[in-house]
C-alpha cells in the first residue's frame, strides 16, 4: 500500500546562492507580476486597466504641479524610511515611527506657536532640533525597556504610536486649541516665518531627505557606529563578546532612528500641513517600514521605491475624479504589489522542484 | 448598583471584539506565526459580513461570511509566510496595510453601487444584531442584566474562548499545534504535518478576526459603514494575547479589563480630557508588556518559534 | 529463528543527492538486515547524517532507490517513515522543551488521544521492557543530556519503530552512559531490530556493531564485518589513505601560572549556579583540557574568564591581576583570547553575514581614532590568513556563512591567534571537522602551547582530550570534580569524574 505513495507534485528545495543580478532582475520580474494581477484587479472589478495605470502615471507627472505633489508626497516616505533602516540593521523592529513622525511634529509645532517671532532661520533651526528631539525621546523610550528587560518593542514603539496620536487630540482639545477657531477644536495655522522654505516650488523636505540619503549611507557603511549596528542586528552575544556595549548601541540607534523619524514630523507640519492635525502622519510611518523593507534597508533604494510609491499614491489622487474609483485602491494595489515582491524573496533562496519524470514508483 | 452594572455591561461590549482578535492571535502564534495581520484581517471580516449582511439581511450570512473573508486574509498571509516563507514582520503589516485598504475600498465601491451616501444595513439583520435574552437566566436579578442580557457576539465569543482553551490543551490537535509552535522540526520529526496545521490554524485565527471585525462595523458603528471602522483594535488585541499569556481563557478576562478602560470615561466624572482615557488602554498594554517581560516564565511564554518559517531541510 | 536468513530492512540503491553544487551523497549503496547493528562510519562531512536524513523523509534523493523490507518506498515526510517502522535519532533532539516527556511521545501519534493515565502506564511499561530511566511527567528543560536522548528512544519504541537510526548518539554522553545505551541497543537488536549507528568513533564500531559501512566524500566505500576488521584498516577505509592517529604532545617548558582561578562561582541565564566553587591554575606553555558533558558550566566559565557574564564569587587571577568586573575589551586587550565555537558554529565569536575582513575587525574595529572604521589592515590580515591557513573562500568579503565549516573555525581561531594573546580560551574547536582540518586545528594549538601561551581547550572528544592535554580537568553540575594529568589517566576514569565521582588532584 505504501509503494504506491508518490513523490509531491511540488516541492521545495534550497538553491545555491543567486549572483546579484539575478536577484535584481528576480525583484523586477515580481513588480512586473504584481503590475499585472493589480491589473486583473482592476479587470476584476470592471475597469480597464491600461487606462487606470495610464492615469495614474499622468496623474503623478502631467503637470510640474503634479510632479510637486508627487515630489510632496515621496518627503514623508522618504525620510521615516531612512530612520527605521536605522533600526532594522539592528534587527530592532521599530514599527513607532508613525509615532516618531507625530512626537517630532509636536515639538516642533510648540516652538511655531510660541516662538514665532524668532527670526526665520533660527526658528528653522530650533524647530527642525526640536523634532528630532521628539522623535528620539519617543525612540529611546522602548529602546530603554529592550536594552533593560528585554521588553519586545515591536508592540511597545507600535502602542506609543497611538499615545502619540492622543496627545495632539490633547493638545487640540486643550492647551494648544486655537482662540480663533469659533468652538471646533483645532490648532493654529503656523505663521509665515514657521513655514518651511520652498527650493524649486516643494518646500525644503525634500532636500533634507536627499542630504539624508547620503549621510544614512556613509554612516552605515564606513563609520565604526555603523559597523556596531550591524553587530548587533546579528547577535547580542557576539556584540558582547566583541566587547561592544549593547545597551549603549541600541539606546543611540534608536535616538537616531526615531530622530530622523522626527524629523519627517517637523517637516510634515511646518512644509506640507502648516499646522498640526492628527493627521498628520497619517500612516506613512507603516508605508515607510515597507518601502525601507522593499529596498532591502539600501538607503539609495529607499530614495528608488519611495519615489514609486508616491507616484502611485498621487496618481490615485485622479483616480476618484477620473474614474470615480475610490482612492482607497491604492492601498489596494500597494498591498498586492507588495504580496508580490515579498514572495518572490523565496526565489532568492530556494526553488519549486517538480516531481521526477514518471513519478516514482 | 446599576451604575456598576452598567458599567460593566459597557465593558463587555468594548471588549468583545478584542476578545475574536485576541483568540485569533493566539492560535495563530500557537502555530508559531506572530501575526501583525490581525487589524487587516479584522477590516477584511469588517466589510465580508457588512457587505453580505447589507445584502443578504441575514445575520447567520453574514457571521459566515466575515469568517470566510477574514480566512482568505489569512490565506493570504499564511501561503507568503508557511510555503513562500517571507518575513512575517513585515507581511503581517502588509496585510494591515491592505485589509485597511481593501475594507475601505469595498465599502466605497458598494456605497457608490448602491447610489445612496451611507450604507445602513436593513432593518432585519438591525434586529437580530440586538439583545439575545435567554430565557429564565436573563430573569435572574443583576445576575441576568450582568451575563445573560448581550447581542449575540458575546455570547459567540465566549463560546469560541473556551472551545479554543479546549481545542489548544484538551485535545490531540491542540497538542500537535503547541509543538508545531514550539518546535516545528520536533514535530515533524514526529510525524505531525506541519505545513497542513499551520496553514488550518493560521485561517482559524484570521476567521475569529474576521468575526471581531464584523462586530466592528455592525456593532459599534451601529449598523452604518464607516471607513476604517476597526481603528486599531487589532493591534491592541496582537498586544493582548501577552496580557493573556497565550491562554483563551484569559483572554476573556483580557478582553473585559481592556473594553473597560476604553469606556471608563463615560463612567468618571469629566474633569480629565476624555482624551487622556484614549490613551489609557494604549498605556496600560505597554505596563503589561513591561512587567511581562520582567517576570519571565519559561511555559506561559510566546512559543518559541514565533517569527521563524520552518523549512525541513534547513540545517 | 535464529537459522532463518536474515532479510534486509533497508536497502539503498545509488542514492546521490547535491546542495547546489556539492554532492552530498554520490550513488550510495547500504543495506542493513533485521536483528544487527550496522554502523555508518565517516568523517565529517562525508554525508552520513544526510543520507540517513533521506530515509527518515527529511530529504529526497535526486536519485536512486530505497526499499524497505524489501519493496520500493518514496519516503515524503518524517510521517512517511514513521509509517515504515523507520524512527531516527537526531544528534539535536527534537524534542519540545516545555512538553513533558509524555507529550512528546504523545504528539503526532495517530488515531484516538491517549488518557494522561493510561498513557504514563503504557511508558513505564516500556521502560521497564528495556531498561531506561526516565520520569514520565518530567519537562524536557529540566532534564540532562541522556535523559533527553532516554525520551527519544522511548518515542522511537512507543511508535514500535523497529528500524532504528541514531546520528551520532554518544557524542553528549559519559562513557558509562553509552555503555547504557549500547545495552538498550543490543536488546533492541534482540528484538529483531535493525539499527543504523552514525558515528566516526572506531572503539564504539568495534564494540556495537555487527558490520561497518564506510563513507568517504559522498561515497560508500566498503561494507566490512565488524570481527574481520581492526580499527587501523577502518582508518585507512574512512580517511583513504594510512593515517598514525597519534596527536603530538610537545613538551612543556618554562611553565609557569598564567591565569589562577579562585572559588570562582557563576550564574547561568536561567539563575541556577553554572560554575560552582572551581578553583584552577592555566600555566603558560601547557594546554588544560576541560571534559565534562555539555551543559556541565563549561561554557559560563569560558565566558566568565572573557568578562561576558558576571562572576558571582571568587577571583580570576590574570598574572596576579584580578581581572573580575574589567570589561570585555579590557580583558581582552590583557590577552586574554576567547575562541567559543557554538553548536551551530556561528553566532558568538563570528557574524555569520560579514565577510572574512569585517569578521577579523570585530574585537579591533575600535583601535583607529575617528568615527570611521579602517579597513585596510583587516584586509591584509585577511588575506595573509587566508594563504597561511590555507583558508577556502571565494573572496575575503564573501560572508562566513557560506563557508565550510572547518574554514571558518579556521578564521575564527586565526583571528584569535594574530591578536598575539597570553591565554586562548578555545571551546569546540574541532566540532564538525574532518581529520585533516582537526589537525590542522591541534597543530596551531600546539604552535600557540611552545610560544609560552596558557591553553584552555574545551573538547567534547574524551580521546582527543587525552592525547593533546598536559592536565585534564573534569567538571560535573558546574565543579571541579578532578584535575589529572592527561598523561596518565584513562578515559574510564574521566567518565567516572563526569558523572560527579571526585578525585584528588594530580
Amino acid at each position: 500500500m505504501e509503494n504506491s505513495r508518490k513523490e509531491p507534485l511540488i516541492r521545495i528545495e534550497k538553491r545555491s546562492e543567486r549572483s546579484h543580478g539575478q536577484i535584481i532582475r528576480l525583484r523586477l520580474l515580481s513588480v512586473l507580476l504584481a503590475i499585472v494581477a493589480g491589473g486583473l484587479f482592476i479587470l476584476f472589478i470592471g475597469y480597464n486597466p491600461f487606462s487606470v495605470y495610464g492615469t495614474i502615471v499622468s496623474g503623478a507627472f502631467r503637470s510640474t504641479m503634479a510632479f510637486q505633489a508627487t515630489i510632496k508626497l515621496m518627503v514623508p516616505l522618504l525620510i521615516p524610511a531612512l530612520g527605521v533602516t536605522l533600526a532594522f540593521k539592528m534587527r530592532f523592529w521599530n514599527i513607532g515611527a508613525e509615532g516618531q513622525i507625530i512626537m517630532g511634529a509636536i515639538f516642533a509645532t510648540y516652538f511655531a506657536l510660541f516662538c514665532w517671532d524668532f527670526p526665520h532661520w533660527l526658528l528653522m533651526i530650533c524647530m527642525f532640533l526640536a523634532g528630532m528631539l521628539g522623535g528620539a525621546l519617543w525612540g529611546l523610550i522602548p529602546a530603554l525597556f529592550k536594552a533593560k528587560f528585554d521588553t519586545n518593542e515591536t508592540l511597545f514603539t507600535l502602542m506609543l504610536n497611538y499615545v502619540a496620536l492622543y496627545l495632539i487630540s490633547f493638545l487640540r482639545d486643550g492647551p494648544w486649541k486655537d482662540p480663533n477657531s469659533s468652538g471646533f477644536p483645532k490648532i493654529a495655522r503656523f505663521g509665515e516665518n514657521a513655514q518651511l522654505d520652498k527650493i524649486f516650488g516643494v518646500h525644503a523636505g525634500w532636500l533634507i531627505g536627499l542630504v539624508l540619503v547620503v549621510i544614512v549611507f556613509i554612516y552605515l557603511k564606513f563609520t565604526k557606529q555603523g559597523y556596531e549596528i550591524g553587530v548587533v542586528g546579528e547577535s547580542r552575544a557576539t556584540a558582547n563578546y566583541a566587547g561592544m556595549n549593547y545597551k549603549k548601541i541600541v539606546l543611540r540607534t534608536m535616538a537616531f532612528s526615531g530622530g530622523i523619524c522626527g524629523i519627517a514630523g517637523m517637516v510634515q507640519a511646518s512644509g506640507s500641513d502648516l499646522t498640526l492635525t492628527t493627521s498628520v502622519a497619517g500612516g506613512v510611518g507603516f508605508t515607510a517600514i515597507i518601502v525601507a523593507w522593499l529596498a532591502q534597508l539600501n538607503p539609495v533604494g529607499i530614495l528608488v521605491v519611495s519615489f514609486l510609491f508616491a507616484v502611485l499614491e498621487k496618481g490615485s489622487t485622479v483616480m476618484q475624479s477620473a474614474h470615480g474609483l475610490s482612492a482607497y485602491s491604492a492601498d489596494v494595489l500597494q498591498g498586492i504589489i507588495l504580496f508580490f515582491v515579498l514572495g518572490c524573496e523565496f526565489f532568492v533562496r530556494y526553488k519549486f522542484v517538480t516531481r521526477r519524470k514518471g513519478g516514482h514508483a | 448598583m446599576d451604575f456598576f452594572v452598567n458599567f460593566f455591561v459597557a465593558a463587555v461590549l468594548a471588549g468583545t471584539p478584542l476578545l475574536f482578535g485576541i483568540l485569533g492571535e493566539i492560535i495563530n502564534e500557537k502555530a508559531g506565526h506572530l501575526n501583525l495581520g490581525v487589524e487587516g484581517m479584522m477590516s477584511i471580516g469588517a466589510v465580508g459580513g457588512f457587505v453580505v449582511g447589507y445584502w443578504t439581511d441575514n445575520l447567520v450570512f453574514a457571521l459566515i461570511a466575515a469568517f470566510v473573508t477574514g480566512m482568505l486574509g489569512a490565506l493570504i498571509y499564511a501561503v507568503l509566510t508557511v510555503t513562500f516563507m517571507a518575513d512575517q514582520n513585515v507581511t503581517g503589516l502588509t496585510l494591515t496595510i491592505f485589509g485597511i485598504g481593501f475594507s475601505n475600498f469595498v465599502g466605497d465601491f458598494v456605497r457608490e453601487k448602491s447610489g445612496s451616501t451611507s450604507l445602513k444595513l436593513p432593518e432585519g439583520i438591525l434586529d437580530s444584531l440586538g439583545k439575545v435574552e435567554i430565557p429564565f437566566l436573563t430573569d435572574i436579578p443583576v445576575l441576568g442584566k450582568l451575563l445573560f442580557n448581550y447581542n449575540i457576539f458575546v455570547y459567540l465569543g465566549v463560546a469560541a474562548a473556551i472551545l479554543c482553551a479546549i481545542y489548544l490543551h484538551r485535545t490531540k490537535a491542540g497538542l500537535n499545534v503547541r509543538a508545531v509552535g514550539e518546535n516545528p522540526a520536533a514535530a515533524d520529526a514526529a510525524g505531525i504535518p506541519v505545513t497542513k496545521l499551520k496553514y488550518l490554524n493560521l485561517m482559524l485565527g484570521g476567521g475569529l478576526c474576521g468575526i471581531g471585525g464584523a462586530y466592528c462595523s455592525m456593532i459599534i458603528c451601529n449598523g452604518v459603514w464607516v471607513t476604517s471602522c476597526v481603528n486599531g483594535l487589532g493591534w491592541i488585541a496582537v498586544a493582548l494575547v501577552i496580557f493573556a499569556t497565550w491562554n483563551p481563557n484569559r483572554a476573556i478576562l483580557a478582553a473585559l479589563v481592556f473594553g473597560g478602560f476604553s469606556v471608563l470615561k463615560y463612567y468618571v466624572p469629566q474633569v480629565i480630557p476624555s482624551s487622556i482615557f484614549d490613551m489609557i488602554p494604549f498605556l496600560m498594554t505597554i505596563v503589561v508588556l513591561v512587567v511581562t517581560s520582567i517576570r519571565f516564565s519559561k511555559e506561559n511564554a510566546q512559543p518559541k518559534s514565533c517569527g521563524v518559517n520552518y523549512f525541513r531541510e534547513e540545517r | 529463528m535464529a537459522l532463518e536468513k536474515k532479510e534486509n530492512a533497508i536497502e539503498l540503491q545509488g542514492i546521490t543527492k547535491t546542495f547546489g553544487s556539492v554532492v552530498a551523497n554520490d550513488h550510495i549503496n547500504l543495506e542493513v538486515r533485521r536483528g544487527e547493528i550496522l554502523a555508518l562510519l565517516g568523517e565529517n562531512g562525508s554525508g552520513k547524517t544526510t543520507l540517513m536524513n533521506m530515509i527518515s523523509g527529511i530529504y529526497h534523493p535526486d536519485e536512486g532507490v530505497i526499499k524497505v523490507n524489501g519493496k520500493e518506498v518514496t519516503i515524503n515526510s518524517p510521517m512517511d517513515a514513521g509509517k515504515l517502522g523507520i524512527g531516527m535519532i537526531h544528534q539535536h533532539f527534537k524534542l519540545v522543551d516545555v512538553f513533558s516527556a509524555m507529550d512528546n511521545v504523545a504528539m503526532g501519534m495517530e488515531g484516538k488521544r491517549v488518557k494522561p493515565k493510561e498513557l504514563k502506564e503504557r511508558l513505564l511499561k516500556l521502560t521497564e521492557k528495556y531498561g531506561l530511566e526516565v520520569e514520565p511527567e518530567k519537562k524536557i528543560y529540566n532534564m540532562s543530556v541522556s535523559e533527553k536522548q532516554t525520551v527519544e528512544i522511548l518515542k522511537v519504541l512507543y511508535r514500535n519503530a523497529d528500524i532504528l537510526i541514531l546520528d551520532e548518539p554518544t557524542a553528549v554522553l559519559t562513557p558509562q552512559e553509552t555503555k547504557k545505551l549500547f545495552a538498550i541497543l543490543r536488546k533492541m537488536r534482540e528484538q529483531g531490530s535493525a539499527i543504523i549507528i552514525i558515528t566516526h568513533k572506531l572503539n564504539e564500531v568495534m564494540e556495537i556493531s555487527d558490520r561497518v559501512t564506510i563513507l568517504r566524500k559522498g561515497q560508500s566505500i566498503d561494507t566490512v564485518n565488524t570481527c574481520e576488521t581492526n580499527e587501523k584498516q577502518l582508518t585507512e577505509l574512512m580517511v583513504g589513505r594510512p593515517v598514525t592517529l597519534e596527536i603530538q604532545r610537545p613538551k612543556c617548558e618554562n611553565v609557569f601560572t598564567r591565569l589562577k582561578i579562585v572559588d570562582l562561582s557563576v550564574k547561568s541565564a536561567d539563575g541556577t549556579m553554572a560554575v560552582k566553587d572551581l578553583s584552577l591554575e592555566i600555566k603558560a606553555g601547557e594546554i588544560l583540557g576541560v571534559a565534562g558533558v555539555a551543559g556541565s558550566g563549561q561554557k559560563e566559565l569560558c565566558e566568565s574568564i572573557a568578562g561576558l557574564i558576571p562572576v558571582d564569587k571568587g577571583a580570576i587571577l590574570h598574572n596576579k591581576e584580578n581581572i573580575v568586573g574589567k570589561s570585555p575589551r579590557e580583558i581582552a586587550n590583557l590577552g586574554i583570547s576567547l575562541g567559543f565555537v557554538p553548536e551551530d558554529r556561528l553566532g558568538m565569536g563570528l557574524v555569520a553575514s560579514m565577510g572574512m575582513v569585517d569578521n577579523i575587525l570585530l574585537k579591533t574595529y575600535d583601535k583607529n581614532k575617528g568615527i570611521f572604521i579602517d579597513r585596510k589592515p583587516a584586509r591584509k590580515m585577511a588575506e595573509e590568513l587566508v594563504k597561511k591557513l590555507e583558508v577556502v573562500t571565494p573572496g575575503v568579503d564573501t560572508p562566513v556563512r557560506l563557508m565550510s565549516g572547518g574554514n571558518v573555525q579556521k578564521v575564527l581561531l586565526g583571528r584569535e591567534i594574530e591578536s598575539n594573546p597570553s591565554v586562548l580560551v578555545t571551546a569546540y574547536p574541532v566540532r564538525g571537522l574532518d581529520i585533516n582540518s582537526s589537525y590542522t586545528i591541534y597543530d596551531l594549538l600546539n604552535e600557540q602551547k611552545k610560544k609560552g601561551v596558557a591553553v584552555l581547550f574545551i573538547g567534547e572528544d574524551l580521546d582527543v582530550l587525552l592525547q593533546i592535554s598536559d592536565r585534564i580537568m573534569v567538571m560535573c553540575h558546574g565543579e571541579a570534580t578532578g584535575i589529572v594529568d592527561a598523561k596518565t589517566t584513562t578515559k574510564e576514569d574521566l567518565g567516572l569524574m563526569m558523572a560527579g565521582k571526585r578525585r584528588e588532584e594530580a
